[in-house]
């Protein structure tokens, strides 16, 4: 027990959900008088959880949205009561999960500071200490006087930020806190992560953020539809969680095309028609068919094609041109197939393949059609990113000093 | 003992002084007079009750001190409105904080009647005033008026603890709460003095509600022997002894049911 920080035992929480949100007296009696007993919806947020962090660990919590995970974050804070099953806490931990709690719109930055350190559980004396430090740290110095009404929303949590880790304790919870304040501000909270790393600060992370997940935690657990699913290392539980999404979208894509009409989304002057795009994955290349069909005689064309990644952006391109690759004249009527290959060095997710012919100054533009082709990767990784190429460790050396 | 010391802990300490410091700062926002409203507000209500009651109505002429006797009345009885209907909703009120961060929850309640009672105190400075301006003479009684007012103080303490968690669950206490204080003034001998009430029986029937012992308890050891007491209506029978165990069965009972419900005010607000 004595490297052990948090112990969940066998948690589940149960909410009860009133049919007809009873907050009126006469409802409560006339549900009384009618003999009838309330009739409950029990949602089971949480279902029998049992993990253990260590002393010194950064442990990541992820989820989606309504997995529970918000809720198993309350419970370890202890805002919440576990419906069965036990939680011990060893050491003092942070009691709140959500930046700026009880900060007030009316009173100035200063006091704000000294509400919230009280809530912390730090009397005046010790936050008049702390507090150049967490003015320092927040760089709003002089704002300090106004009321923190008068505040941008950025400068409130740099504030809170700044409160909330100067108030020491042994363990930390955070919740959602990454994606604040501008550029300069996150790379000093990044900053403050490493170190909380470095001097084995025991936290517990509970984030979407799987970039966050993979530089930071040394375990993790996925929680999805109030169980742990995956437990165990970062880059495996990360894997998982956005693994979940591909499956997601590709699901979403699917019913999108259905729905779609046989208009794709396509456009061009016409004279040269692409009639088909196909995608052929093996572990180590892709194959990209695309046949197209000459509607009048057209001269050499440059024929092309974009890889576009998960969440839109343009991973990959080339064509013909870039390739040095001499096309040749099209009769009316006349049909071109190309194959491409391509190394297969895309990392886990769904893409989609736009196809392309235009002629040689590619100012005029045949035919343009977006999302021709999709096609999905989903493997073991050993890296993370965009892209994932096969990366070997040419040597080691350690050299004795 | 240790338990004891766990509900004064530097934290709690801490959290208490700076909520009530906050809630006075809050109070009287934006208002140009700001604090003086304190004693304003209980003031300007008093000469609106002297002038109707004792210049028009000629209440109290067989009552010596009368305004100041109305005064004291009026002080309790406010001391115990604004406690009770700032704690009903305090749980509510500050239900950002509850569904947020761990801190003991007595302590919000707390935290309002602190604030309850500074105004008290600001009230009876003016109540002191007026007895100095007014020449009554000191009883040697006035050092029963702490306990009084630490009776009065419990027994707010426990309806508040019972209210601002019940409140959680049925908004329409406070409505209920309100016309429970109205009839609660009119029964309880403030505006006129208990000598009008000729019959003994009825009489009695009041002196069982603890604020109208308190109120008369304080009336009589600070501003004169002629009024009437529990003790004298009762004869001293163990009667009198009823609201003293009104007051400690609703402390016992607020605790034990805001204790019971604590847990829950964090998935119910």
């Amino acid at each position: 027990m004595d490297d052990i920080a948090i112990q969940v035992d066998h948690v589940s929480k149960t909410f009860k959900l009133p049919h007809e949100k009873q907050t009126s007296i006469k409802g409560f009696l006339i549900n009384k008088f009618r003999g009838g007993k309330r009739s409950y919806e029990r949602q089971e947020v949480l279902q029998d959880i049992s993990f253990e962090i260590k002393k010194g660990e950064f442990f990541g919590i992820v989820g989606r949205n309504g997995s529970g995970k918000s809720t198993l974050l309350k419970m370890l804070a202890g805002i919440y009561i576990p419906t069965e099953g036990n939680i011990r806490v060893n050491g003092k931990l942070t009691p709140f999960i959500e930046l700026g709690v009880g900060f007030n719109p009316e009173l100035t930055g200063r006091e704000n500071v000294f509400l919230n350190g009280a809530l912390l559980g730090f009397n005046r004396r010790e936050m008049e200490a702390m507090y150049k430090d967490i003015v320092d740290f927040s760089e709003i110095e002089r704002f300090m006087d106004q009321k923190l009404k008068n505040y941008s929303s950025g400068m409130q949590v740099r504030l809170a930020f700044s409160i909330a880790i100067k108030a020491q304790s042994e363990i930390l919870l955070l919740d959602e806190v990454l994606a604040v304040g501008d550029a300069a501000f996150q790379r000093k909270c990044f900053d403050y992560f490493m170190d909380l790393k470095k001097n084995k600060q025991t936290v517990v992370l509970v984030t979407h953020d799987m970039s966050a997940v993979r530089q930071y935690c040394d375990r993790a657990v996925m929680i999805e539809k109030g169980k742990i699913v995956h437990e165990g290392y970062p880059e495996k539980v990360a894997q998982e969680y956005q693994k979940l999404f591909t499956d997601e979208m590709e699901r979403l894509k699917n019913q999108e095309r259905e729905t779609r009409t046989a208009v794709a989304d396509r456009w061009g002057e016409g004279g040269v028609y692409t009639k088909s795009a196909t995608v052929k994955v093996s572990p180590s290349k892709i194959l990209l068919t695309t046949t197209y069909i000459a509607e009048k005689d057209i001269d050499p064309p440059i024929y092309g094609f974009t890889v576009h990644g998960p969440d839109g952006t343009n991973i990959l391109e080339s064509n013909t041109l870039r390739l040095h690759q001499k096309t040749q004249k099209l009769v009316s009527g006349q049909q071109v197939e190309l194959t491409w290959e391509i190394p297969n060095i895309f990392a886990n997710g769904l893409y989609d393949v736009s196809v392309a012919c235009c002629d040689q100054s590619a100012t005029r533009f045949y035919d343009w059609l977006n999302e021709a082709a999709s096609f999905k990767i989903s493997k073991e990784s050993a890296t993370a990113g965009a892209v994932d190429p096969l990366v070997e460790i040419v040597s080691i050396k350690e050299r004795s000093r | 003992m240790n338990r004891l010391k766990a509900i004064f802990s530097k934290q709690n300490r801490a959290l208490l002084s700076e909520l009530v410091r906050t809630d006075f700062k809050l109070r009287y926002q934006g208002s140009a007079l700001g604090y003086a409203w304190s004693l304003l507000r209980p003031l300007l209500i008093f000469i609106i009750l002297y002038v109707v009651f004792v210049r028009f109505l000629k209440l109290g002429n067989d009552v010596p001190h009368f305004p100041i006797y109305l005064l004291l009345g009026i002080v309790i009885w406010n001391f115990f409105v604004e406690m009770t209907m700032q704690s009903l909703g305090s749980i509510v009120g500050r239900g950002d904080l509850i569904r947020k961060i761990r801190i003991p929850r007595w302590i919000i309640v707390f935290s309002s009647s602190i604030s309850a009672l500074i105004n008290l105190g600001l009230n009876l400075i003016v109540v002191a005033v007026f007895m100095v301006i007014n020449h009554i003479d000191i009883y040697k009684t006035i050092a029963l008026l702490p306990l009084i007012l630490i009776e009065v103080y419990l027994f707010a303490l426990g309806i508040s603890l019972f209210m601002s968690a019940a409140y959680v669950k049925f908004r329409d206490l406070n409505y209920i709460w309100e016309v429970i204080l109205q009839a609660g003034f009119y029964l309880t001998p403030i505006l006129y003095p208990l000598s009008r009430i000729t019959n003994l029986t009825l009489q009695k029937l009041i002196f069982l509600n603890p604020m109208a012992q308190a109120i008369q308890d304080a009336r009589y050891s600070v501003v004169t022997h002629s009024t009437r007491t529990n003790y004298q209506v009762f004869n001293g029978g163990w009667h009198m002894l009823v609201p003293f165990g009104l007051v400690i069965v609703v402390l016992l009972g607020g605790l034990a049911y805001f204790k019971s419900q604590a847990n829950s005010f964090a998935e119910n607000i």
